[in-house]
């Protein structure tokens, strides 16, 4: 952690909170959050379960979806907006190194989103243990929620660096990031359960779609929190894919995922010519 | 090696054609030195290899002795970048405070912006500032730190005729603490009179480098005379005189230099027919004109 890097976070987390970034993607996290759980509290009485695990579950289902769109919308113009306003071929003059740049970036937007996650989902889960009532197991399952929320955004936020990077333009950074999304969100598993339904429960159903799977980080992020949690598995009727698994898989893909990313981002980063 | 600032025989590509062909170049501490060229001169490219953004593919580049891009290079030299702007959510003071962490220097923010005319905006976002305030924030951050070197990219774009005045002010300060200044720049009148050399790029050639008088007599421009007839005797003025009518009362007429007192005394023999006459010995931009623009064997 580098004093420079220190300086890039500071000013980057000031810029966040002064264009309102920080409060909108808190608020949509309460409200997603708030939403999902007392619409989705319905089965608690059939499952036996308490209401807090029925809202970690329906908030699971929730934050694939939203960590990685937030995660992008703060991270697709953090190389191209610079070199858009022509400040970056400055920024590059400074002795700052374009790692600590990244880096600086990095730790200021993550810990946005980690403030985001923890108040909405946070919120969320409170209310619904007050409501509902909460064990220690779904404390533990809220508490996985969030830090594996964290994670999951800075895949994408490592992602988005790199995307910024190799395009020409916002709009056009703009742009791969939707595409990014969709592919990891949307269409892999699209193509996935496609690649299943052919296989009529043949090999491939059996020892590789698991793993092909859980590489996708959006889906370890789904396997993990519902591997880990019986009650939480019991209620989301996903079991099978996961228990084909060791249990280290889902955890090792999604820590080395940002690790991953972030090497990805400093390679197109170090290609940037201002 | 006294120079801040040498650059060798530097030639860079892009694709197959050649942006930057054999460019000597030096400035000395406390030299300012004008670059002049057209877009796409290669000027810009310049200044980029030396910051060490862009690859060069042959020759080399040494800033007071460390290579372009590496950490002692990057400490010892300020950029300003053409028509440069900055996130519009910081204020100016918050901007310079990151620049001033950045660099590792320790500064007196509010003086700094003082300094540059923006005292009164010190506090406010940088998204309510014209287009000249941020062109004297990206100044102000030049002056974060005394630089070795400080690469100005069209420094007066964007400013008006008291800021640019303010502008070579600064300059003159940076080139008095031992700076070299290299100046990118379009504004030919201004930096006639305010730098102590002259280097032009032509499609990435260097076409010229000396002093304005150096050039002047290597060139060996002409001056202009232009007189002006009495009211009707036009047609008597240009059959005497010869040259080219320029409007319905006056004649233009090239001499070189060692001719001039010639036509003087000739035109002054006309007597009374002559009303007026004024003399313009070559300018920058007739430099300009001669070494970038016309073709030269």
């Amino acid at each position: 952690m580098t004093p420079r890097a220190l300086a890039i976070a500071g000013s980057e987390l000031r810029i966040l909170r002064r264009n309102r970034w920080l409060f909108m993607a808190t608020l949509i996290m309460v409200l997603f959050a708030l939403a999902l759980t007392f619409a989705g509290s319905a089965p608690t009485g059939t499952l036996g379960v308490d209401m807090l695990t029925v809202s970690v579950a329906s908030m699971t289902t929730l934050s694939v979806y939203l960590a990685p769109l937030l995660a992008l919308m703060m991270s697709f113009d953090a190389i191209s907006g610079d070199r858009d306003r022509g400040s970056l071929s400055l920024l590059l003059s400074y002795p700052a190194g374009r790692g600590e740049i990244l880096l600086g970036k990095f730790l200021s937007h993550l810990a946005a989103l980690a403030f985001a996650m923890t108040v909405g989902f946070g919120t969320a889960g409170a209310l619904a243990a007050w409501s509902g009532g909460a064990g220690a197991d779904s404390l533990l399952a809220l508490g996985r929620l969030i830090a594996t929320s964290i994670l999951l955004g800075a895949v994408f936020l490592a992602l988005g660096y790199g995307v910024s990077s190799i395009s020409g333009s916002s709009t056009a950074a703009a742009g791969m990031s939707a595409a990014l999304w969709l592919i990891f969100v949307v269409l892999y598993d699209l193509g996935l359960l496609g690649a299943v339904v052919m296989d009529e429960g043949g090999v491939f159903t059996q020892s590789i779609f698991p793993w092909l799977m859980v590489a996708n980080p959006a889906d370890a992020f789904r396997v993990w929190n519902i591997a880990a949690s019986e009650t939480i598995a019991v209620t989301s009727g996903m079991t099978g894919a996961a228990s084909a698994l060791p249990s280290w898989a889902a955890p090792l893909s999604l820590l080395i995922w940002p690790l991953i990313g972030l090497g990805l981002a400093r390679v197109a980063f170090g290609r940037v010519e201002p | 090696m006294d120079n801040s600032l040498i650059i060798k025989s530097v030639n860079k590509f892009r694709g197959k054609a050649q942006v930057l062909q054999d460019i000597d170049l030096a400035v000395a501490p406390g030299e300012r030195l004008a670059l002049l060229g057209h877009n796409g001169a290669g000027k810009s490219t310049l200044i980029k290899s030396i910051l060490g953004l862009t690859p060069i593919h042959g020759g080399s580049i040494s800033i007071n002795g460390a290579k372009p891009g590496s950490a002692a290079a990057r400490a010892d030299t300020a950029f300003l970048p053409e028509a440069v702007s900055f996130h519009p959510a910081l204020t100016g003071r918050e901007q310079l405070n990151l620049f001033a962490n950045l660099s590792g220097a320790p500064a007196d923010v509010p003086a700094l912006l003082e300094r540059v005319g923006l005292a009164d905006a010190l506090d406010r976002r940088i998204g309510t500032y014209s287009k000249g305030m941020r062109q004297r924030l990206g100044l102000a951050q030049v002056l974060l730190g005394r630089p070795k070197v400080a690469l100005l990219d069209e420094p007066t774009s964007g400013l008006d005729p008291i800021s640019r005045q303010d502008l070579y002010a600064i300059i003159d300060e940076l080139a008095e603490q031992g700076t070299a200044v290299l100046i990118a720049s379009h504004a030919l009148t201004e930096v006639e009179a305010r730098t102590d050399r002259i280097a032009i790029l032509r499609k990435g050639v260097k076409v010229a480098d000396n002093t304005l008088a150096e050039l002047s007599s290597e060139a060996a421009l002409p001056t202009r005379l232009r007189i002006t007839a009495r009211a009707g005797e036009i047609e008597k003025l240009a059959q005497k005189v010869g040259g080219t009518r320029v409007n319905g009362a006056s004649i233009e007429l090239c001499c070189s230099a060692d001719q001039k007192m010639n036509e003087l005394r000739r035109i002054a023999a006309l007597g009374d027919v002559v009303v007026d006459i004024s003399m313009t010995p070559p300018r920058l931009e007739d430099l300009y004109r001669h070494f970038a623009k016309e073709s030269r064997q």
